[in-house]
């Protein structure tokens, strides 16, 4: 398959990894950003194949792992609610809040559906005029344009039936405070493809800067990764620290301009807590006062929400790299995907589900 | 002269009063059913169908069928529910012999679309030379089902001169698939509309008996035989491996894959291994009879994709694994449920 078999190569790979280990002479530290890069690392092995001593640590770019607990109990009390239509990513669907999943409202007699685009749930929202739809607007960059798209042709269409959940982040202010952390290890990043193909790669250029920090915008298979390492490992070495862009067939330094203005016109930016991070200044989207009738929060009265964190759960230190997923007590033990304690053993993009799914051997 | 006034047509839906037993019952058995799958066995309406002594060892199967929509391409919820109890049937090492057919249907399904399913049950019976000799039909309220639920249960004469299962699964064995994965899932999918995924790709299903059937003839030596559907080749491999207490390695790059199911997958973030086929065969044969198992199936239409697509390693701790595409072997998970399609 075009623009996928060329990118998975392994001859091309493994010449990759024999330039990374000319290149290494000493142990460095690597953050990949993206869930989905860390599920290629695990998947194909790479991560196996690198120099001792050159180490990858998994980010916070799995955007249900960091969505809060508080914003997922918020979600299973809306989807609760007999004239709603709950519409989710398929993603959401099994992510733990204090007390019950998505799946098991739906079972509880909810309407939770699956959706593979925003724009699916306003057609639901066309389609059931006398039904309440909601939207669980979750998503770094990425997906902001597509749900920007959803909630401003629902204004267009006058469609008072149909609200949004938002929880969307944003991937630098998490880089930054991964950065500022007391016992911060990370030397270099893989930025996420995909968010930079939406965004460009401009406010990395003052982020590498300000920290000392190489940044590579990089793919998201087995070559893009290798690759990505060894443009970090360059600079590591001779101690450079600018943005390299090894994604080119998707990304450009501005990014898509068009796509950004209808994210600019729909949300603005806010203070959001992460899970495991806390809040960050400046690293969430909410809707703008004109699109604010269509916000869930407000339409639905569920602000008494205590949400209650399991105390077994480390998530917070796995999403900043702090601790491998399989050096996590409860991992395959207390927590699997059956009886998942957090959302990174669950989600498509979660650093514990990868390590579940693909690591050669588990605890029995 | 005087025309008799001609019946009254049926009504254009299902109505509850079709499973009552009275009248309307009778018409749409007689009209409906009895006229698509006539036969001695059928024709006499009784409780209860009477076949004829059956020489050897009797197999049994059913299954039920729920698919939406009931429609997709390549096939519908008729010759789905025909061809997967006559596939179960047939990866046993049994001939199928004969089938009964149960509809629960939900009120005001079109009866042109029953009419439709009946039709593609017939034809798909008769493609097997698979008699529907007993059957029953129910309606329940709005909301009761989903349109519509077809349960069909098969009766086959084993075949002595095979012997299938796990326990004849030995280290070294190779594991061979009949053709392409995860075809019928993603047609499913896609014919599900919301995905907007336009190919023309086709659900598989197919009766499997005659490949199976020409396995044996040609005295190939099949240790186990099972057809991959829901759940894909990840569950049959996971059952066989825990049966036999085995180690199994699928080769990724060696997955035979239809550029469409892969387009998809890569899409939506799943893995054709754990997508349904309809109309697939998984074998585990010994190697001397690797070549003569891939020339059988390739000369069949139903197999020309046939490929080899991993090895039983050691026995003991039962474990799937895969070697990817640079080489390194990774576990096969075993989902917990339905793969779930991703954000981004």
């Amino acid at each position: 398959m075009k623009y996928v078999d060329e990118y998975r190569d392994p001859r091309l790979t493994e010449r990759l990894l024999e330039a990374i280990r000319r290149v290494v002479t000493r142990p460095w530290t690597i953050m990949e950003v993206c869930g989905g890069q860390t599920h290629t690392l695990v998947r194909s092995g790479l991560e196996r194949l690198l120099p001792d001593g050159l180490r990858l640590v998994h980010g916070p770019g799995c955007p249900v792992c960091v969505t809060p607990l508080e914003q997922i109990d918020r979600a299973l009390a809306i989807a609760a609610q007999p004239e709603v239509i709950f519409c989710s990513f398929g993603d959401m669907l099994r992510v733990p809040g204090s007390s019950t999943d998505l799946l098991r409202v739906r079972a509880a007699g909810g309407d939770v559906r699956t959706v593979y685009s925003p724009l699916d749930a306003v057609r639901v929202a066309r389609e059931h005029p006398d039904r309440q739809v909601v939207f669980f607007a979750v998503g770094f960059e990425t997906t902001t344009p597509a749900t920007a798209l959803a909630v401003s042709q629902a204004r267009r269409l006058g469609l008072s039936n149909f609200s949004m959940l938002v929880a969307h982040v944003l991937v630098p202010p998490a880089m930054e405070a991964i950065l500022t952390a007391p016992a911060n290890q990370v030397q270099g990043f893989l930025a996420a493809g995909h968010v930079c193909t939406v965004m460009g790669y401009e406010d990395y250029v003052a982020l590498a800067a300000r920290h000392r920090v190489p940044i590579v915008v990089t793919g998201f298979e087995p070559v893009d990764l290798a690759e990505g390492i060894l443009l970090a490992v360059r600079q590591l070495e001779a101690g450079r620290y600018a943005v390299d862009n090894q994604y080119v067939r998707a990304v450009r330094r501005e990014g898509n301009r068009a796509a950004q203005q209808i994210v600019a016109e729909v949300y603005e930016i806010c203070d959001r807590p992460w899970r495991g991070l806390g809040v960050l200044p400046r690293s969430g989207l909410r809707l703008s006062a004109a699109y604010a009738e269509f916000d869930a929060e407000r339409r639905f009265a569920c602000t008494a929400i205590t949400a209650v964190e399991s105390p077994e759960c480390r998530s917070g230190e796995v999403l900043q790299g702090r601790l491998r997923p399989d050096q996590c007590a409860a991992f395959g033990r207390r927590c699997t995907p059956e009886h998942p304690l957090g959302a990174p053993m669950v989600s498509s993009e979660g650093a514990c589900a990868a390590y579940w799914k693909y690591a050669p051997s588990r605890p029995q | 002269m005087i025309a008799c006034p001609p019946p009254y047509p049926l009504p254009d839906s299902i109505l509850l009063a079709h499973g009552e037993g009275a009248r309307l019952t009778r018409r749409l058995v007689r009209e409906v059913l009895l006229a698509a799958f006539d036969n001695e066995f059928l024709r006499p309406l009784a409780d209860a169908a009477v076949l004829r002594p059956i020489d050897g060892r009797v197999v049994m199967s059913t299954d039920s069928y729920v698919v939406n929509p009931l429609s997709f391409p390549g096939g519908d919820i008729g010759c789905l529910a025909v061809h997967g109890t006559i596939n179960d049937l047939a990866v046993t090492g049994a001939e199928p012999l004969c089938l009964s057919v149960a509809l629960i249907i939900e009120e005001g399904l079109p009866m042109a679309t029953f009419a439709r399913v009946v039709g593609s049950i017939r034809d798909a019976a008769r493609g097997c030379g698979v008699p529907v000799v007993t059957g029953d039909t129910k309606v329940v309220p709005r909301g009761a089902a989903d349109q519509l639920f077809v349960n069909t249960t098969g009766l086959g004469r084993l075949n002595p001169a095979v012997d299938l299962g796990a326990h004849r699964v030995r280290s070294g064995d190779r594991i061979l698939v009949s053709g392409t994965l995860g075809d019928h899932g993603i047609a499913v999918l896609s014919a599900r509309g919301n995905l907007e995924l336009e190919s023309d790709l086709r659900s598989d299903t197919a009766p499997l008996y005659e490949l199976v059937r020409a396995l044996a003839d040609a005295g190939v030596a099949v240790h186990f035989l099972r057809d991959p559907t829901r759940g894909g080749v990840s569950a049959v491999l996971h059952e066989l491996a825990d049966a036999a207490a085995v180690q199994i390695v699928v080769e990724e790059t060696a997955l035979p894959i239809a550029a469409p199911v892969r387009g998809a997958c890569e899409l939506l973030g799943l893995d054709p291994l754990y997508v349904a086929n309809e109309g697939k065969l998984l074998l585990v044969v010994p190697p001397a009879a690797v070549a003569a198992a891939l020339a059988c199936l390739r000369a069949h239409p139903l197999g020309r994709a046939a490929a080899v697509i991993g090895t039983v390693g050691a026995t003991g701790t039962p474990e799937v694994l895969v070697r990817g595409m640079l080489g390194r072997l990774r576990v096969l998970d075993e989902p917990s449920g339905a793969p779930l399609p991703r954000i981004c």
